[in-house]
């Protein structure tokens, strides 16, 4: 192309050039001819000489401007396609965008596409969080969606009612329920004719989950969880007969889940066991499965240990650990957040569960527990983090603020049941202007306020992190 | 031992007898006991709003016992003083305002006499070697001369000391605006009415932000930011839990007090003291609030015990309620509702009180201002 476009320019430089010569040559010729003829013809022609030779030598130049423009333009496009090739790294996704209007229309449009429903965002916001998902739990996101084959599985409708409406809580009952639910939608696929498995069956998972992300933004577990499955699928050999590849899927995806989950638990069990003592006061946060698991287990150990649980509003997730706790025969205590300083004095450790471990060593736990790390290290009480593998994360935040994930506001103030008592009821919320009520899920505790992580690979430090999901991601 | 009809009309009627003779006086004295008395059982019963407002009872109280009581002179009066305030601190002993109030009285007491007998203030205070070697009047001889004037000038003197807490609020107030500038964010925590006022004052100048921590299981919280957001302060409220993750945002902690301890400690509300250490922990700022008849003569180990009087444990219903705490699993658990925390003086930055701003290692010389060494123990 470049080259023609070199032949264009010359090739019309010699028109332009001949046909200038001939009317140069017309111009000498009626020069000489009569005076005042010539006077006219000459200034007629002097007028049209004076244009013509312009408008060739203008011609010229415009042309040759405009080419080289249009070459300047396509070697930049050229560039910008190069780098945009070259810079396909981490991407922000758009949850985090939420002030940015472009962004959510694309993201709206993606989700019409896959036929999922979207949430409205609730009418007050908090300032500080305006990039992220503030909504207000009004209608069902399901009331409009439809059961054609073409829709979204049902068993993946019910767990993210089930999500929605906090029914199931925690990472690792999250991330179990959704390899359920996956591994039935699994078993009931069938392939369309002349469509390969392995494509299909991963444009049929992503409706899914983003219908599952609207229904409640998706666990740290939940996220390992996906990326497990989304390899496992890819890695399914074309001339695999599809019941087979189904039956090995279902079966990987299990596998997941116990040696993630149900065995990783049992060997953090047997090693933070080791940390309990006669004696000890041991403290914990809300309530972590894994975390019951290891003190019901130290316990049958037959340790003498007793336990204080803290909570906080508004989920109160701790009295579900006393429950359990309480049915073990374990003595209990339990007091509220700002109690904390109170009660600290008596303890001697403290036991996390953690939601998430990001790569730069903060542990991401429900909101609260930075509280209490920092209240335990300062009066030199050891805090011990218990967290399975899977949820490392190569995701790092320094503050609880980028990331979060901001739940109802209605949820703290005043139940509709009780009229009287000092909480702020919703009407009184809704007309005052100035008032905000703000719910975070989550908060991001500094490596410094923790003693140990213990996992199934060892009790390691906060900070070795991504040196476990660079030997794990060897191994997958 | 049989008593017969007629020996037990004469013992009742001899009884009659003796309780009339007496009753006059007994009615007297009745009157003037039931005042005093009601006051007590208002105290046990905590029949008051909030510390100002005690204040402001027990003073009057105070002015009340002077004005009507029978005495000579100076030490009479501080004994008669000393001996309401020994019963006013037994029947609340939580509230350390009550005790200061007392002292505070006694030291008016002591420095209009010392006025009036024509020698300085500072004379009173000091206690040199040489005055104790070659006083003239021994302790017991002090503060016995009758003076007539003496009622008048302690009576004035305590109008005047209850017109400057009436008007404490209002001072601490007015130097809202020096500390809080545009676009801050403040967090606070539980309802105090001097930060009330605070902000409020300067909020008539500047836009600022409050965050306001709700204080569970009490949630004064609540008032204080619908309070606030009713006067167009941009207000958020947050969780107790929320405090660390939203305290790298915050410019200052504004918080008010229960009361001053003597090391420049205080007695606050429940969750003060984390949010002092998530406030340390950021390096913001952590400024205090309150009048100087908060300043107690006390120090946290003092409080017999620490535990016993320091803190109050509130029903437990608020923290696990009844219902919860009753199924078969949860009857075995034991439940905690502190109302107080203690909050050591490292982590306070700054108190502000009616007659400005001090460090907190300032406190312990403000009280030799306001209270007679020989009165820390009534």
């Amino acid at each position: 192309m470049q080259s023609a476009d070199v032949g264009d320019p010359s090739k019309a430089n010699k028109a332009v050039k001949k046909s200038v010569k001939k009317e140069r040559r017309k111009e000498k010729i009626s020069n000489k001819g009569d005076s005042s003829k010539s006077q006219q013809q000459q200034s007629v022609q002097q007028f049209d000489g004076a244009v013509a030779p312009k408008s060739k030598a203008e011609l010229r130049a415009e042309r040759r401007a405009k080419q080289e423009a249009e070459r300047a333009a396509k070697t930049l496009k050229k560039e910008e396609q190069a780098k945009s090739n070259k810079a396909k790294g981490p991407q922000v996704s758009a949850n985090l965008q939420v002030d940015d209007p472009k962004v959510q229309k694309k993201a709206a449009k993606k989700l019409e596409k896959q036929q999922v429903p979207q949430r409205t965002e609730g009418h007050k916001k908090v300032t500080l969080f305006s990039h992220l998902h503030q909504y207000e739990r009004s209608v069902s996101i399901t009331k409009d969606i439809g059961f054609g084959s073409t829709g979204i599985h049902p068993a993946i409708i019910k767990l993210g009612l089930q999500y929605a409406e906090g029914i199931i809580t925690g990472s690792n009952a999250r991330c179990a329920a959704l390899m359920n639910a996956v591994c039935q939608l699994i078993a009931d696929y069938e392939t369309p004719p002349q469509k390969e498995l392995a494509r299909h069956l991963e444009s049929k998972l992503k409706p899914a989950i983003s219908f599952l992300n609207q229904c409640r933004p998706l666990s740290v577990s939940m996220g390992s969880a996906i990326k497990y499955m989304k390899i496992k699928i890819t890695k399914i050999p074309s001339d695999m007969s599809d019941d087979k590849a189904k039956q090995e899927l279902i079966s990987d995806l299990q596998a997941f889940v116990h040696v993630n989950i149900t065995l990783a638990k049992q060997a953090i069990s047997n090693s933070a066991c080791s940390k309990i003592s006669d004696g000890d006061v041991v403290m914990i946060y809300g309530s972590s499965s894994l975390i019951i698991h290891v003190l019901n287990a130290a316990f049958k150990t037959g340790r003498n240990f007793r336990v204080v649980v803290v909570d906080g509003r508004p989920k109160l997730s701790g009295i579900r650990a006393l429950r359990h706790l309480c049915r073990a025969g374990i003595k209990c205590s339990y007091v509220l957040i700002s109690a904390v300083s109170y009660i600290m004095p008596e303890v001697t450790k403290v036991f996390l569960g953690a939601h998430g471990l990001l790569s730069n060593g903060y542990v991401m736990g429900s909101v609260g527990t930075s509280l209490v790390s920092m209240a335990a290290k300062a009066r030199g009480v050891p805090v011990i983090v218990c967290c399975e593998a899977y949820k490392f994360c190569e995701r790092v935040q320094t503050d609880s603020f980028v990331n979060n994930e901001i739940g109802d506001p209605r949820d703290l103030l005043a139940t509709d049941g009780s009229s009287s008592g000092p909480l702020i009821k919703e009407d009184a919320y809704k007309n005052l202007d100035s008032l905000k009520v703000l719910h975070l899920t989550y908060d991001v505790t500094p490596p410094q306020y923790m003693a140990m992580v213990v996992t199934e690979l060892g009790m390691l430090p906060c900070t070795s992190v991504p040196v476990v999901l660079r030997v794990r991601s060897f191994d997958t | 031992m049989h008593w017969s009809r007629d020996e037990l009309g004469d013992i009742t009627i001899r009884r009659c007898f003796y309780v009339s003779e007496f009753a006059q006086e007994r009615e007297q004295q009745d009157a003037r006991f039931k005042k005093m008395d009601q006051f007590i059982l208002d105290l046990k019963q905590e029949k008051f709003n909030g510390s100002y407002d005690l204040a402001y009872k027990v003073i009057n109280h105070l002015r009340k016992l002077i004005s009507q009581t029978r005495w000579a002179h100076a030490k009479e009066l501080m004994g008669v003083i000393r001996k309401e305030g020994k019963q006013l601190v037994a029947a609340q002993p939580s509230e350390y305002v009550i005790g200061n109030m007392v002292r505070r009285v006694l030291k008016i007491v002591r420095e209009e006499y010392v006025r009036l007998l024509g020698k300085s203030e500072e004379f009173a205070n000091t206690e040199s070697l040489h005055k104790m070697l070659t006083s003239a009047e021994t302790e017991d001889e002090k503060y016995m001369k009758s003076l007539k004037e003496l009622k008048t000038t302690v009576m004035e003197a305590v109008s005047e000391y209850i017109d400057e807490m009436d008007a404490s609020i209002h001072n601490i107030a007015a130097q809202a605006i020096e500390h809080i500038h545009s676009n801050e964010v403040i967090l606070t925590i539980g309802k105090s009415r001097t930060v009330e006022a605070f902000l409020k004052q300067a909020a008539k100048k500047r836009k600022f932000h409050v965050i306001v921590v709700e204080g569970a299981p009490l949630y004064h919280g609540h008032e204080l930011a619908a309070s606030l957001a009713a006067h167009n302060i941009e207000t958020t409220i947050i969780t107790d839990s929320a405090v660390f993750a939203m305290m790298s945002r915050v410019n200052k902690v504004i918080i008010g007090t229960h009361s001053v301890l003597a090391n420049g400690g205080l007695k606050a509300v429940s969750g003060a003291h984390i949010v002092a250490q998530a406030a340390y922990q950021h390096a913001v700022p952590l400024i205090v609030l309150g009048a100087m008849f908060k300043l107690c003569l006390l120090h946290y180990s003092d409080i017999g015990g620490s535990e016993a009087t320091f803190n109050r444990l509130a029903s437990p219903h608020r923290v696990l309620d009844y219902y919860k705490a009753g199924s078969q699993d949860l009857c075995n658990v034991q439940v905690y509702c502190p109302t107080f925390d203690y909050v050591p003086p490292e982590l306070v930055t700054l108190f502000i009180s009616n007659i400005g701003g001090n460090a907190p290692s300032y406190m312990y010389r403000l009280l030799s201002e306001m209270y007679h060494p020989n009165d820390h123990e009534l």
